[in-house]
């Protein structure tokens, strides 16, 4: 009896050492596949904004963010932020990259406004707590689709996003001042809906460029294919300084920002100037 | 039976009461027909499909079309009636033809008391208002 009660708890404490062992194998392995290059079945879109071309106060901003709410019928409830829904929008580039902590480059660099829209992560985190699936990376091209049939207003897609690029439609979009008299026939969304950037997927399925890559005249935004070597994306991204959004939680965001590399901005200010900007270094 | 004409009267006055929404139809005006939808204005003959099959199932195509457009990106229909292929759009391909929607849409809507709520998000075009 007793040798037969020491078998059991050893056989016991055995196979929970094994269930617990696989476990963490599996997770590790899994852990290893978050940072490996994006893959997906064929094309992989991505965007550079190249934040040089930009300037503060620029009219291309505006032009921009017009170009994209405009043609997507975006609702526009200016007095009240609370309602403010957005795909394109800008915040200072400090506060836009606040992860990369850039304190101590030169102050108009710091609130340089940056444009912002929805990543299409490559490991998106708001796909995966969609309890409706509203809400998912489109395998043929990696871009973060929404159905707005399917969405229930849940938020917690607004919760996942550490990007904050998606918007909740507190009051019914319709009834905005901008929406009175539109001239696209893109559907609006309706009261208790997420919205976000599709990267023009309708734009997309027609051969033609995102609304906001469009009107840029200079290559200021440049949208293409990371999975094809020789797209302009990827000549971009091999040849300048670029980075990310916040990339240390491993969402893999895939819009991507050509900052002032050193030499240029030695061309713009001499060094001399750029430390007599901060004091006590000159 | 005590009261025997109260009951029955009684009886009598339930009967007429509990039928009497059978009787008001039946006596009122004769019951309005089947709507007449607007034809197309545009001189168009033909719907992407037969017209009884519209008439029954057009919602079950609108669906299909909506899932597959959304979900699979696969944004024209070709046609089992004529083969031609039609850009699966609410607002562009239907109502290009039926471009009055009160006319067309709510004129049926109403008559069956069905309140589909595609128009809370799909826009009706500026020309077809």
């Amino acid at each position: 009896m007793k040798s037969s009660r020491r078998k059991f708890l050893k056989a016991a404490g055995l196979s929970a050492v094994g269930v617990a062992g696989s476990t963490a194998m599996a997770t590790s392995a899994r852990r290893t596949g978050d940072h490996e290059p994006p893959t997906t079945e064929g094309k992989r879109w991505a965007m550079v904004i190249d934040l040089r071309k930009f300037s503060k106060d620029d009219a291309l901003i505006d032009k921009i963010t017009d170009a994209c709410h405009r043609v997507h019928n975006v609702p526009d409830f200016a007095d009240d932020p609370k309602n403010e829904v957005k795909w394109i929008w800008t915040e200072d580039f400090e506060t836009a990259f606040h992860s990369q902590e850039f304190h101590y480059i030169r102050e108009d660099l710091k609130s340089k406004p940056t444009l912002l829209l929805c990543n299409h992560c490559d490991n998106p985190p708001c796909t995966r707590v969609c309890p409706t699936q509203a809400t998912w990376k489109r395998a043929s091209d990696g871009v973060v689709m929404m159905d707005w049939h399917r969405c229930i207003g849940c938020r917690y897609c607004m919760v996942a996003c550490p990007y904050g690029s998606r918007s909740f439609n507190w009051k019914d979009p319709r009834k905005a001042p901008n929406l009175a008299e539109t001239d696209s026939i893109y559907p609006t969304r309706m009261r208790g809906v997420v919205e976000k950037c599709t990267f023009c997927d309708e734009r997309l399925a027609r051969g033609q460029q995102p609304a906001c890559v469009e009107v840029c005249d200079n290559d200021e935004m440049v949208f293409g294919d990371l999975n094809d070597p020789s797209s302009n994306v990827r000549r971009l991204l091999a040849e300048h300084m670029t980075i990310r959004r916040n990339p240390g939680l491993g969402t893999q965001p895939e819009v991507y920002y050509i900052v002032e590399d050193p030499r240029t901005l030695q061309e713009i200010a001499p060094a001399a100037e750029v430390f007599g900007e901060e004091g006590g270094h000159a | 039976m005590y009261d025997t004409g109260k009951i029955v009267a009684g009886l009598a006055v339930f009967v007429v009461l509990a039928t009497s929404p059978l009787w008001y139809n039946a006596l009122s005006a004769a019951p309005p027909g089947a709507p007449e939808l607007q034809k197309p204005t545009n001189g168009s003959t033909e719907c992407v499909e037969a017209t009884d099959y519209m008439r029954a199932s057009h919602m079950m195509l609108l669906d299909r079309w909506r899932d597959t457009v959304v979900r699979d990106d696969v944004r024209t229909y070709t046609s089992e009636l004529s083969g031609k292929t039609y850009d699966k759009s609410l607002s562009g391909t239907c109502l290009d033809c039926h471009s009055d929607k009160t006319q067309f849409c709510d004129a049926c809507h109403t008559y069956s008391v069905v309140d589909p709520y595609c128009w809370d998000c799909h826009v009706i075009p500026k020309e077809a208002e």
